[in-house]
């Protein structure tokens, strides 16, 4: 069935025009005023946006293996009732996606849920066992963007080396979790004045820098690498002169990381406990700057479910991680457009133009012929989180109470109207 | 009136309520002398021992407490409970506060299991020692000390040595001193200096002889052997050269200096023994007011807590 959307400002990267838009068969058929179709399902979209679908890098689904945090079900749809049409699979489920075969039941499962896009990377090395390299290209044939061993850090630069090289006629990056695990020290939060006051051991940031300017050292001579969650200022500092010295790098960072500090785990706060940990003041507002001076390419949750039991013990013992598809567009729109005026054509960029090239899939852009993945916001429409929002089988969220403007309203999928506010008639 | 269910730290407590726990303790401690020592006013009390790491004076001087207010004590060894078969902390209290005891006392190697604890049950908790983060009543002891023994602790110099980066007892001596007064030093190597520790409300100085200087009171810190390991350090000798606590260290602090421990001791590291065994000591005279104090904090938490 074909889709009309009127009235709606249409944004991409170099500017907005306010005109209808006829998706038929998933594809944008017409961009043009006063469309009128008698065979389409029509939506009034006066003083909504329509974006490109936005991409979220960076996101956890556990399928298989923890499927009591999430499965791709419950996080696909948690997706598009976030705005986000396509999200990355990380690879570290149980088993380890490392192989074809799993790429494509990842694929398939998708594809029969049919809510948000599944990007799936699969992992460096099999097994994520830190040695052998997996088959990349069997991997890539099959649906696979990206290769990374998230969650564990990559602590041989001659591994990372064979991967670059053996990767790069396929176009596809190596996304690393930057960390140097003896300087990370087993810690549970930031190393700072207030890990001391309150006792807990520290990850002083010097682990994901140290590691982060090793990555691009390396990257320099041998291919494109993705950094992923970036926390500090001085990780930030390293990728901007590393882009001005020509290396091939891309990063991320996610939501939490430009709207809290470190002050949020003071009560020993398990839902506010992460890796990388919360930082200062000072690098949250570098992480905004990174963001607007395009140092940092991307907005990616790093979504990490995990049960309440997960969290309801040991501060040091707790998962690291929270969810995130559900409040990211919230707190983008809030933070970076309302309180920081960021653009819209930049949001677009950082969240579905950039990740669609660091990834190398056609998507990004609204214009005839393209896929019609698209994002709908509503930028004056108040919110507040509660844990009644979450879609996902986890709600471990430090954005619980709090509450801002600008959401999505309306999540489009191939073509397909897969998730919609209420009030969108 | 101690405006508290619990005693999690003393980074939560007023000065006024820290100085009616010492008032309190007085009162206990001047039962020690007498025939009969008991005074039954938690004698339909059970408290229990829930200690996750090891304990010789902490543990001993609760159950000393709870015996001489005639409360029961309910003695919980983690290794033949339930923990070893996978039991979660959270449930392991409940369980705890469901069969009718009136407190916790919890020691744990892991931060905020106190505050932990206290979310999840409803009766009170009192912290035995948390990760690195308070020892309360480790701090409430030496105040109390401090206060015997020199009537007050408003302006006071204490100067603390050691690993300040891993000791609990440091925090909550730092948070309780500085709420009374006194003015506090930490010192020690470098790599066992907590970054911001500053902010805690204490000075930092690196030389020994620097920090020592004018000193009313010295309290040395156990020296932890597998923070050798670690590289915190490079070995014992370089340690006790360099910060160890001598006699001739002691003469540059003011002439009536306290030798402070909170034990237990490693003998010709942190402390040469004829420092720790000199005229200036007071370190069983802590281990002594642990009883008093412990009683106290328990007396004011179970016994007036009913009253209110």
């Amino acid at each position: 069935m074909k889709l009309l959307l009127k009235n709606a400002t249409i944004v991409n990267i170099d500017g907005f025009e306010k005109k209808d838009l006829l998706i038929d068969k998933g594809r944008i058929l017409k961009i043009a005023e006063n469309i009128t179709d008698d065979k389409a399902e029509v939506y009034d979209l006066t003083g909504k946006h329509v974006l490109p679908g936005f991409i979220d890098l960076h996101v956890h689904l556990r399928e298989p293996g923890q499927e009591e945090k999430e499965t791709l079900s419950t996080g696909l749809k948690a997706a598009v009732c976030g705005g986000i049409t396509a999200v990355c699979s990380m690879p570290n489920t149980n088993p380890v996606i490392d192989n074809k075969f799993l790429i494509k039941f990842l694929k398939d499962r998708a594809w029969e849920i049919s809510k948000a896009k599944l990007y799936p990377t699969g992992s460096i090395t099999k097994a994520m066992a830190g040695s052998e390299i997996s088959e990349f290209a069997a991997m890539i044939r099959n649906g696979a963007v990206g290769f990374t061993d998230d969650g564990l850090p990559l602590e041989n630069m001659c591994t990372l080396r064979r991967a670059l090289e053996y990767l790069s006629p396929y176009d596809k990056p190596i996304i690393l979790h930057c960390e140097d695990r003896a300087l990370a020290e087993g810690g549970a939060m930031n190393e700072g004045a207030l890990s001391t006051k309150i006792g807990l051991p520290g990850i002083h940031r010097s682990s994901e820098e140290a590691a982060i300017a090793q990555s691009i050292e390396t990257a320099k001579y041998f291919g494109r690498v993705h950094i992923c969650h970036v926390s500090t200022k001085g990780s930030v500092e390293l990728i901007r002169a590393a882009k001005l010295r020509g290396v091939k790098v891309t990063a991320e960072t996610a939501p939490h990381y430009f709207m809290l500090t470190e002050s949020a785990v003071e009560e020993y706060n398990t839902n506010a406990k992460m890796n990388p940990p919360l930082r200062t003041e000072e690098d949250r507002l570098a992480i905004i700057e990174g963001l607007r001076d395009g140092t940092l390419d991307a907005i990616a949750t790093d979504h990490a479910p995990h049960t309440a039991d997960d969290k309801n013990m040991e501060f040091n013992k707790a998962c690291f991680g929270i969810v995130g598809l559900e409040t990211s567009v919230m707190m983008t729109l809030s933070k970076l457009y309302h309180e920081e005026g960021f653009s819209l054509e930049q949001i677009v960029k950082l969240c579905s133009f950039n990740p669609a090239n660091i990834i190398g899939v056609n998507s990004g852009k609204i214009a005839k012929g393209e896929v019609a993945d698209l994002t709908i916001v509503d930028t004056e429409k108040g919110w507040k989180v509660t844990e009644k929002l979450f879609k996902s089988k986890s709600k471990n969220s430090p954005f619980i109470g709090r509450s801002g403007k600008g959401r999505a309203v309306m999540t489009v999928v191939d073509g397909n109207v897969v998730w919609k506010e209420k009030s969108i008639g | 009136m101690l405006n508290q269910n619990h005693l999690l730290g003393l980074k939560y407590l007023s000065a006024t309520e820290i100085k009616e726990i010492l008032e309190q303790a007085t009162y206990f401690k001047q039962l020690f002398n007498r025939p009969v020592k008991q005074v039954p006013t938690l004698k339909n009390k059970t408290l229990v021992s829930l200690f996750y790491e090891p304990s010789t004076r902490t543990k001993g001087s609760f159950d000393m407490a709870m015996k001489m207010l005639g409360a029961g004590s309910l003695n919980f060894a983690v290794n033949t409970s339930s923990v070893n078969k996978g039991e979660t902390l959270v449930d392991t209290v409940k369980n705890l506060a469901s069969m009718g005891v009136d407190g916790i006392i919890v020691r744990h190697s892991m931060a905020g299991v106190p505050e932990l604890i206290a979310k999840n049950v409803d009766i009170p908790v009192i912290n035995a020692g948390d990760g690195f983060n308070e020892h309360p009543t480790q701090a409430l002891l030496d105040m109390f000390t401090m206060t015997e023994e020199k009537g007050y602790i408003e302006g006071k110099k204490v100067t603390i040595i050691g690993d300040i980066k891993h000791s609990r007892v440091v925090r909550s001596n730092i948070w309780g001193l500085s709420k009374l007064g006194a003015e506090v030093t930490v010192c020690g190597p470098a790599s066992l200096i907590p970054h911001g520790i500053e902010e805690m409300g204490c000075k930092v100085v690196h030389k020994v002889e620097d920090a020592i200087k004018g000193a009313d009171f010295i309290n040395v810190l156990r020296v932890q052997f597998e923070r050798q390991k670690g590289s915190y350090f490079p070995s014992s000798r370089e340690y006790y050269h360099e910060y160890g606590i001598t006699p001739s260290r002691v003469k540059l602090a003011k002439e009536d200096v306290l030798i402070m421990h909170p034990g237990p001791m490693n003998r010709g590291v942190e402390i040469s023994t004829d420092v720790a065994d000199g005229p200036y000591n007071v370190i069983l005279e802590q281990v002594s007011n642990g009883v008093a104090i412990r009683m106290a904090v328990l007396y004011m938490l179970l016994a007036r807590r009913n009253a209110r």
